[in-house]
């Protein structure tokens, strides 16, 4: 999939999910039931305010002083005895893992959920070295076994049916009979777990909040693998982006009460993890090391800009993605990046440049949807305004890589001649005259009537325009 | 009951100005010319300025806000006086009042840009809000649906308004569509950029229409109505779509 999907746009991705009535109705049956969930979790329209104003409070704050937290969360930690690294890129954040599991001896890490290691590409560049990473958490683990990236933040399998799960099982897991009981698959997937929890050399997981305040890293989950992966192997690795901080402990319950809710419907998740050291003398379980690894790639040049910043406020609940038209007909896969909907579509562009990914702005009818619903409050319609800017603009954005590599020379023709025919009242109604005349005899196979035609019929000119009319009808002009 | 309004409401002023919209006043100049025939009838001075054109929506979508800003001037030029501009559209008067002052943000006219954007408001807001129109109507018993713009509801704050003018109507019973704030796929640029997810989105949208029963589809945007009457068109749907402003004074013979 993933081949095939590099050289391809997104139109032309969507064009075969969309042939594909299968997926169709997997997607929209998910997210028709993720929305009603969140919905009942809001019922409460008064108290959903205020409880994102909170939320999205204290990431604004945050984001006001990310480098001295940062800081401050480095110190708490080192303090606490958890090891810190930084990493500018993904390849630096690769290399540091590696080196660390190198330095234990390990050859096989157990995974908790993490887009971050998504973003780093870290399994295919472990087993590079030798290194099996086996996913744990359900989804990511049957999409392993596919060999597929996940095709949602939250619920990276989405996309598949318990049927094709059946099936990946019966083909992967030793004499597991195929059965579509999602209790017996759940079952074979644990039996098969368990014994890699027990026998991995190291844990590694993201981060959903870190504590600036106390050097806590706060992971939620709802399967106990999260838990697992980080207690029972001696070492655990945790990767994060930078902006995955809070500023006090405090700061927590309102984003625990968000991000579930939006995400899946659920009031609270069914574990809580806050990991604030190694293991210490005396206890029993958990990690003798724990290594914390901070990712930049790329944020801190969205960071530098007041307006895209905002995008960091993100807490990769998902939300967005469910409740959005275009993902609902597409599903994740066709957006080729490793955040896919609202949010994928101007955080993708800002990690991984105009060049890569400019056309996922454009992938979006400016419904506002997402923004409706973003536990955070990200305008994402106006800063995938911003980028589609960006995008046609070469002299004006340091912070976008690649910005104005999709000025061309065709389009901005184009737009000067709106402009000019819509800034001058007297060309504008010349040209209405034209179209009146003229527009109903424009051939149907011209670009964009022929697109739109696709499922529609031609708009049809009137034979007056409405200031025609309202000169007739005795409206004053003045 | 009168739905509560997202901001407020502004005295009943004696004149008013009115803004067609581009798309209006080439594709559909009637329901134009019935939001305008409507204000009138309420006894109000309604200017329709000659000089006026496009909200630069297009544009400013696009990515292009230079271009968007020339053609935003144009019309604070048209409409020099201190009152209200009424739009039969949520989604330009989303354009004009929500995004002019960060697009002219740091620009020499901001607050003209400001200024301008605080007159703007969305026609059946002004009917509800403003003038708390009573509709007498005259017309056979009907059952219409409802379909409210995301630029409307989620830009204009505009959410019951609408419906709260088709309760008015003695006659007309309004079926709920569960999926009415689910967007079309019109998006501007968007239908033609990328035609088959838009096709499929509008395509949900009329079986979701088709799905309530309803005679009429009624809308208050022509951006949907171009896509959604345009995909009925074609699929032989049998649901009427019609723009509110020409449903409210054909109902009430205006």
């Amino acid at each position: 999939m993933a081949e095939t999907a590099a050289a391809s746009t997104f139109v032309e991705r969507a064009h075969k999910v969309l042939g594909n009535t299968k997926l169709r109705g997997n997607f929209r049956r998910a997210m028709d039931g993720l929305m009603a969930k969140r919905a009942a979790q809001f019922a409460d329209i008064a108290a959903w305010k205020s409880l994102r104003a909170r939320g999205a409070a204290a990431k604004r704050r945050v984001l006001a002083r990310l480098p001295e937290l940062l800081e401050q969360l480095e110190a708490n930690c080192t303090a606490n005895g958890i090891k810190v690294h930084w990493a500018e890129t993904t390849h630096e954040a690769n290399s540091i893992v590696l080196k660390i599991l190198q330095d234990h001896d390990a050859r096989t890490i157990v995974k908790g959920k993490s887009m971050v290691s998504e973003e780093m590409h870290l399994n295919a560049f472990l087993q590079k070295h030798g290194i099996e990473a086996i996913e744990s958490d359900l989804g990511e683990y049957i999409i392993q076994l596919a060999g597929e990236a996940p095709s949602h933040i939250v619920m990276p399998c989405i996309h598949k049916d318990k049927g094709e799960i059946a099936e990946l099982f019966t083909r992967h897991i030793d004499g597991q009979p195929y059965t579509e009981d999602v209790a017996e698959l759940t079952d074979a997937a644990r039996r098969v777990l368990r014994s890699r929890f027990a026998a991995a050399d190291a844990g590694l997981s993201g981060v959903n909040f870190a504590v600036a305040e106390t050097g806590t890293l706060v992971l939620i989950e709802n399967e106990g693998n999260g838990r697992l992966s980080t207690t029972l192997p001696p070492l655990h690795i945790a990767v994060m982006g930078i902006e995955k901080l809070v500023e006090t402990l405090d700061d927590i319950p309102p984003l625990l009460s968000l991000l579930p809710r939006s995400a899946t419907g659920q009031s609270i998740t069914t574990y809580v993890n806050m990991i604030t050291s190694p293991r210490k003398p005396g206890e029993k379980d958990g990690p003798q090391e724990v290594h914390l690894v901070l990712l930049d790639n790329g944020r801190s040049r969205v960071y530098a800009d007041n307006q895209l910043r905002d995008t960091l406020r993100c807490i990769r609940c998902g939300a967005c993605m469910n409740h959005c038209p275009v993902y609902a007909r597409v599903g994740g896969h066709t957006y080729n990046a490793v955040y896919p909907g609202p949010i994928g579509k101007i955080l993708t562009p800002q990690l991984d440049g105009i060049a890569v990914a400019g056309d996922l702005p454009h992938a979006c009818t400016l419904c506002n949807a997402c923004v409706e619903i973003c536990p955070v409050n990200i305008p994402i319609a106006d800063i995938m305004v911003r980028l589609r800017r960006e995008a046609v603009h070469p002299s004006d954005s340091p912070a976008v890589m690649g910005a104005g590599c999709k000025h061309t020379a065709t389009e901005a023709a184009v737009w000067a001649g709106w402009k000019k025919m819509y800034a001058s009242p007297a060309l504008y109604r010349m040209g209405a005259k034209m179209m009146q005349r003229f527009g109903n005899m424009m051939p149907g196979g011209m670009p964009l009537l022929k697109e739109w035609t696709s499922v529609r019929t031609r708009p049809v000119f009137a034979k007056k325009t409405l200031h025609e009319l309202a000169k007739e009808q005795g409206y004053s002009d003045v | 009951m009168t739905p509560a309004s997202a901001y407020p409401v502004p005295p009943r002023p004696a004149t008013v100005y009115y803004f067609g919209t581009c798309l209006v006043d080439l594709f559909y100049p009637d329901a134009g010319l019935a939001g305008m025939d409507l204000l009138r009838r309420e006894g109000l001075k309604v200017v329709f300025p000659q000089n006026q054109t496009c909200c630069g929506q297009p544009a400013r979508n696009t990515g292009m806000y230079e271009e968007a800003r020339a053609v935003a001037r144009a019309q604070f030029k048209a409409f020099p006086n201190p009152w209200p501009i009424i739009v039969p559209s949520g989604s330009c008067a989303g354009m004009m009042r929500m995004h002019y002052p960060e697009l002219f943000a740091g620009e020499p006219d901001q607050a003209e840009a400001e200024a301008f954007a605080s007159r703007v408001y969305e026609l059946t807001w002004f009917l509800v809000h403003v003038l708390d129109i009573q509709l007498k109507d005259k017309g056979e018993p009907l059952t219409v649906t409802w379909h409210g713009s995301c630029h409307s509801v989620r830009e204009m704050g505009v959410t019951d308004e609408p419906k709260e003018l088709l309760r008015r109507l003695s006659n007309v019973t309004l079926v709920e569509n569960p999926r009415e704030k689910e967007c079309c796929g019109f998006g501007g640029t968007f239908a033609v950029r990328m035609p088959e997810v838009s096709g499929a989105m509008v395509t949900d949208k009329v079986a979701s229409i088709e799905g309530t029963g309803a005679a009429q589809m009624v809308t208050g945007d022509c951006g949907c109505l171009m896509n959604i009457s345009g995909a009925m068109a074609k699929s032989g749907s049998p649901v009427k779509p019609r723009h509110i402003a020409e449903f409210l004074k054909e109902r009430t013979n205006g």
